[in-house]
């Protein structure tokens, strides 16, 4: 009885892990960008910290911590992490990279950065917008 | 039952009243605090593995999780391993103080799935030091996006002895004096146990807030039990300060978790149920390391009257790709 309820629960654990790596494939197919997926009232947010300088230099040194192990260190990103120093970014909207930010794409392994508190958010959102102008 | 070790003989009683205060009323006997007991052979090793992790460790990221028993929503980064070192020091009435301490290795598998695996020990005044066991824990995230409440389903499997005290949970009629059991005897008796928890994590304006529920049954036949974990907590500064620095407020989490025992299926509520509370403080290290220590307090007379928890963890950012390039060559 012992026995076949372990076996039950340890099938029941790899079911949901496989099924979900399931559904994580199928829907990373689907999508595209994942700015593009930013609803509407995300767009409209605006970043508090525009045009702050040291909103920028804060937010370099979070996206250093935070962000620099998968998407490089000079933004160019990896074999599967995009790069962050692109026209897609520099013209997005603030609002949509922080969004992008607090939810993250778990399908696709970008993990949700919401832990980090909405300030320091926007201030690596201001370092991202700030950097290809560098 | 005492062990030998902790057994004075009438003889030397009294030559030993002055060198070893009685700190309870009416305790069954006197121990002697004798050389065996070396806790900080325990913690000595433990940290040992803690500044090896240090030494070699690589490029990491990510704060670690504040909590010591509550969760949050928040999962390790995919790839990431993440590595801690987790000594409990408690005070032990009717029995014998001890450390117990428990080595966590936390992968992030996906950015929705987080498996750990973990490795319990103990050290008992006047008796022993044993490994009491092991663990393997899965969580799940349910939703894709961030919500005001956020679900997490965890599952995990429980393989220790009964001298298992790293009191990672506390569930159904836990109470101190599971504890005061000589390890001679507690550790014949082995337990197989799956655990599930339902975690619900929220943020909001900076804090985060974490309530657990959680389901644990022991697989020889016995009840479901039933326990709680609350976690509340907040960096002590919001925003970064532009210049990297160790002790800026940022760096810091300040929180409190109250955590107990809630019966089980048959007897369901707190009656002979166990508590604590501990407040908590988190430091996320520029090194990426984060120390956490936790003073936490019995709530009645079933629960330990005071532990010292500490933590140290280390995260290796990138592992999963790094042991992939091994197998496959090339660049990552």
């Amino acid at each position: 009885m012992t026995r076949r309820l372990t076996i039950l629960l340890l099938l029941l654990t790899m079911s949901v892990a496989l099924v979900a790596a399931a559904r994580d494939q199928n829907a990373a197919k689907k999508r595209a960008s994942r700015l593009g997926s930013a609803p509407a009232s995300a767009e409209a947010r605006s970043n508090p910290y525009e045009g702050n300088h040291d909103a920028v230099r804060a937010g370099q040194k979070l996206y250093g911590r935070y962000c620099a192990e998968c998407h490089g260190k000079d933004l160019a990103g990896q074999r599967k992490t995009p790069a962050l120093d692109s026209q897609n970014v520099e013209q997005a909207a603030p609002g949509k990279l922080f969004w992008v930010l607090t939810n993250g794409d778990l399908r696709k392994g970008m993990p949700a950065w919401s832990e980090l508190p909405e300030q320091q958010r926007w201030q690596i959102v201001s370092y991202l917008k700030s950097a290809r102008n560098k | 039952m005492w062990t030998q070790a902790g057994v004075i003989p009438p003889s030397e009683e009294e030559s030993l009243k002055n060198l070893v205060p009685d700190r309870r009323a009416g305790a069954p006997r006197p121990v002697r605090w004798e050389f065996s007991f070396r806790p900080w052979k325990l913690v000595a090793r433990s940290a040992a593995l803690a500044i090896l992790v240090l030494i070699f460790c690589g490029g990491a990221h990510a704060q670690g999780r504040p909590y010591f028993v509550a969760y949050n929503h928040h999962m390790e980064e995919p790839g990431a391993l993440e590595i801690s070192v987790n000594p409990l020091f408690a005070s032990q009435d009717g029995g014998n103080d001890f450390v117990a301490n428990w080595v966590e290795f936390e992968y992030g598998a996906k950015a929705w799935w987080t498996t750990e695996f973990y490795l319990d020990s103990q050290s008992t005044r006047n008796e022993s030091t044993l490994f009491t066991g092991f663990r393997w824990e899965n969580r799940f995230r349910l939703l894709w996006q961030e919500h005001w409440i956020n679900p997490v389903f965890y599952i995990e499997y429980v393989d220790i002895n009964d001298a298992d005290k790293i009191m990672k949970d506390v569930v159904g009629h836990d109470t101190q004096a599971d504890h005061a059991t000589p390890n001679d005897l507690a550790r014949r008796e082995r337990k197989r146990e799956i655990e599930l928890k339902l975690i619900l994590s929220s943020n909001f304006k900076g804090w985060n807030i974490s309530e657990n529920i959680v389901a644990e049954k022991n697989l020889s036949n016995e009840p479901w039990e039933f326990g709680y974990a609350l976690g509340v907590s907040r960096p002590l500064a919001l925003a970064a300060r532009p210049d990297p620095c160790t002790f800026c407020p940022e760096n810091f989490i300040a929180g409190i978790e109250m955590y107990g025992g809630l019966g089980d299926r048959y007897s369901f509520g707190l009656k002979d149920t166990s508590h604590y509370l501990a407040p908590l403080l988190a430091w996320n290290l520029p090194r990426e390391t984060t120390v956490r220590i936790s003073p936490t307090f019995g709530l009645n007379e079933n629960s330990h009257r005071f532990l010292l928890r500490f933590g140290i963890s280390h995260e290796f950012g990138g592992f999963g790709r790094r042991v992939a390039q091994l197998f496959r060559g090339g660049k990552p």
